[in-house]
């Protein structure tokens, strides 16, 4: 299958391991990967801090590079979230029905990277091990707005070496929330904090998770605090092959 | 953008008067609540109980998911029709005997309680819990006119005894814990026993000693109505404690606050609500007293009723067919206790006395949002409260259109933000494939700032309000673009 991937701007300047890891997967599992030139956000953190006619541009831009492709693939439910609930919205309240036809249009044909295995490819064991104790944090959009599940811990669960720990309160946010970690910067430490506790109560060694962003605040904290817990997007573990020790 | 819905626009609430704007904008009071290290411990325990509660009523019901579509059909349906809806309501309680006023606002509605109760000849009332009298200061404007209110909702009466505000729609004192509640009717309570415990039986049978008196010799009360059917001209209160079902039936007047967004069409709609309110909002299958009545019933219960009709910015929420569905909240106060936000600041911080999610789409609504601009970016969007909504209303997209909002209003003042420059150099870098590969570029000098090590840990504003309290990963030495093009070449 050809798989247009979204990389997203976040992977695409701070984490670029995420995107390799991505392809890296996708490739092993036989699949043909494009990378459409031109894509680079997704207008997401316009669209919820209220820059909505500022976001258009970008809608659109995203509505262009990826309509030709019957399906793409993104490593971010959050933002994968904004493509699909978002962007017809926005347009259509610019009055652009046009605009918002076509990216509802590529909405439905664009997947979070764990939706895409588990409901796409009908895939839930990739072939990867990694054998290290992983806890898993399901991000607020994959869970309430793309309901993706347990499709992830289905797919880690067949992960070579693995050892899943469940974490407690899990669905509770990680206090990220875009524009709102810097604008309620006081709150958001208070979320991630508890977060935190919960992540380092599971004496796990990795804390996954399917959302660069949220990692970015759990794994800010954690760096901050000199936790040892290292945070790893979902992509990342798997794509890995590393040997069971 | 606004619709004329058959209502007349008569404007915001106004300032002044009332309890639906805070001193501070939300980021700097909820600093000072998550320094209250009690408050937090208490609002922590009480909404992870009820959590708990709510949840395991919820799963018991077969057809929730049909139950909550069916609250939120009603609902979208008499708001469509408000007007008709609240004539018959008037038509039906006047030809039982009752009087409706309709108040424009605030002032109007205190001043219209305010005569109500002077005609009487009385100097004191009794009150059954009401957001709708806390929202138009009600006390306060009886007090100002030498009548005095009395709480007779135990948890209303611990907020109205420490000279307090509600800091949850129906848990008023939540952020109160037994040894504070006991201090507190040690102090302000002449007939306490000194040998008071905090044993929650012990301080509950001190409230009815003090209130008992107040039942049996009130000749006036006030409530407010979790729901008034326009068919039948009914009106009812839902509680749990019976001090309610108290005021409602010993005094002579009974004087009823309703906001206008409370009426349901029919008799048969209760059947709906009155099993999605209790099992959202105090986790029980029913709540211990329902109480209903229809304007005036000789022989038996108050010989006057008044119903006043509030609107305060209700018509304004109306006008907003983006917003109005915040209309449409039934005060269960299921959304505060799953609201990751609510939990860790309390209710005082949203200075509304409508805190947590639903607080936040209702007060900037009410006020009109230049007033309470805080509150919708009060949330992380984290959608739990959608979840749980037992009339599904969609706060999560209310949040994020109401900052567009105000956005826009700031947008047609002319003079833009430090915000929303970035927000607009942002937006023109990444709409075109050259600038933004420079930009991607220029970040990697963030590399300088991690040079010793692979993190930053301290930014200038406003991002340090990141690294205040968390590290970000020094930028990569290559870009995910430029690692494919220089290993796959360029693609379409
Ligand atoms: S918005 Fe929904 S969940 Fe929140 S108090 Fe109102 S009815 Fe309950």
């Amino acid at each position: 299958m050809r798989v247009a991937l979204f990389v997203t701007c976040l992977v695409d300047t701070l984490f670029p391991q995420v995107g390799r890891a991505t392809v890296s997967l996708l490739e092993r599992l036989g699949h043909e990967v494009v990378v459409p030139s031109g894509q680079s956000c997704c207008g997401q953190p316009q669209i919820n801090t209220g820059y909505q006619r500022e976001a258009l541009p970008l809608i659109r831009r995203h509505t262009d590079v990826f309509s030709a492709y019957d399906a793409v693939v993104a490593p971010s439910g959050s933002c994968v979230g904004s493509i699909r609930h978002q962007h017809a919205m926005v347009a259509r309240r610019a009055g652009d029905d046009g605009l918002a036809t076509a990216a509802h249009d590529v909405g439905t044909r664009t997947y979070e990277l764990s939706e895409f295995l588990v409901d796409v490819l009908g895939v839930e064991d990739v072939g990867a091990s990694f054998p290290h104790r992983v806890t898993y944090h399901p991000t607020c959009h994959s869970l309430r707005m793309l309901r993706v599940g347990d499709k992830p811990l289905r797919l880690l669960r067949n992960v070579r070496g693995l050892d899943l720990v469940e974490l407690p309160a899990a669905d509770q946010c990680c206090g990220f929330g875009g524009t709102f970690a810097v604008k309620n910067a006081d709150t958001s430490t208070a979320m991630l904090a508890d977060k935190m506790q919960h992540v380092l109560d599971t004496e796990a060694e990795v804390c996954t998770a399917g959302d660069s962003s949220c990692l970015m605040q759990i794994g800010g904290g954690l760096s901050r605090l000199r936790a040892g817990t290292r945070t790893l997007h979902l992509a990342e573990i798997l794509a890995s092959t590393e040997p069971a020790a | 953008m606004s619709t004329f819905l058959g209502m007349p626009d008569v404007g915001h609430a106004p300032r002044g008067v009332g309890h639906l704007r805070g001193e501070e904008p939300f980021p700097a009071a909820a600093r000072k609540a998550l320094a209250n290290a009690q408050l937090r411990r208490n609002i922590g325990h009480a909404t992870s109980t009820i959590r708990a509660k709510r949840a395991a009523v919820v799963g018991e019901v077969p057809d929730w998911e049909e139950l909550r579509t069916a609250g939120r059909d009603i609902k979208n349906a008499t708001m469509h029709r408000l007007d008709s809806y609240l004539e018959q309501l008037e038509a039906n309680i006047q030809a039982r005997g009752g009087v409706v006023h309709w108040a424009r606002d605030a002032i109007e509605a205190n001043e219209i309680v305010t005569r109500l109760v002077k005609a009487t000849g009385s100097d004191e009332v009794v009150k059954v819990k009401s957001m709708a009298t806390q929202e138009i200061g009600l006390n306060e404007a009886l007090e100002a006119a030498g009548i005095t209110p009395y709480e007779t909702d135990l948890a209303e009466l611990i907020v109205q005894l420490g000279h307090d505000l509600p800091s949850h729609i129906l848990v008023p004192a939540i952020h109160r814990n037994r040894a504070e509640i006991r201090e507190i009717f040690l102090r302000e309570m002449p007939d306490a026993d000194p040998g008071l415990t905090d044993e929650p039986q012990v301080l509950a049978m001190a409230a009815r000693k003090h209130l008992r008196e107040k039942f049996l010799t009130a000749r006036v009360a006030i409530s407010g109505a979790n729901f008034a059917v326009a068919e039948t001209g009914t009106l009812s209160v839902v509680e749990s404690e019976g001090n309610g079902r108290m005021c409602l039936t010993l005094p002579q007047t009974l004087i009823t606050v309703m906001g206008i967004e409370k009426v349901v069409p029919a008799w048969t709609d209760l059947e709906v609500f009155l099993q999605l309110l209790p099992r959202s909002s105090t986790g029980e299958r029913m709540n211990p007293y329902t109480s209903m009545w229809t304007g005036v019933t000789p022989g038996d219960g108050p010989q006057e009723f008044h119903l006043v009709l509030l609107d305060n910015g209700r018509t304004a929420t109306l006008a907003d067919p983006d917003g109005r569905e915040a209309l449409n909240c039934i005060r269960c106060s299921a959304c505060l206790n799953v609201c990751p936000v609510y939990e860790r600041t309390g209710g005082h911080a949203y200075g509304s006395v409508y805190p947590g999610p639903i607080g936040a789409v209702l007060s900037p609504q009410l006020t009109g949002i230049e007033d309470n601009a805080s509150l919708p970016y009060a949330s992380s969007l984290c959608g739990a409260c959608y979840d749980v909504c037992p009339v599904k209303i969609d706060i999560p997209t209310m949040l994020v259109h109401l900052r567009a909002e105000h956005v826009d209003a700031r947008r047609a003042e002319g003079r833009p933000s430090p915000e929303a420059l970035v927000m607009r150099a942002a937006a023109w870098t990444m709409s075109n494939p050259r600038r933004w590969a420079l930009a991607q570029r220029l970040t990697r000098l963030g590399r300088l700032l991690g040079r010793r090590r692979d993190r930053i840990s301290q930014l200038p504003p406003p991002l340090s309000s990141w690294t205040a309290s968390r590290d970000l990963p020094r930028p990569p030495e290559e870009t995910f673009s430029e690692w494919w093009t220089r290993t796959r070449g360029s693609q379409p």
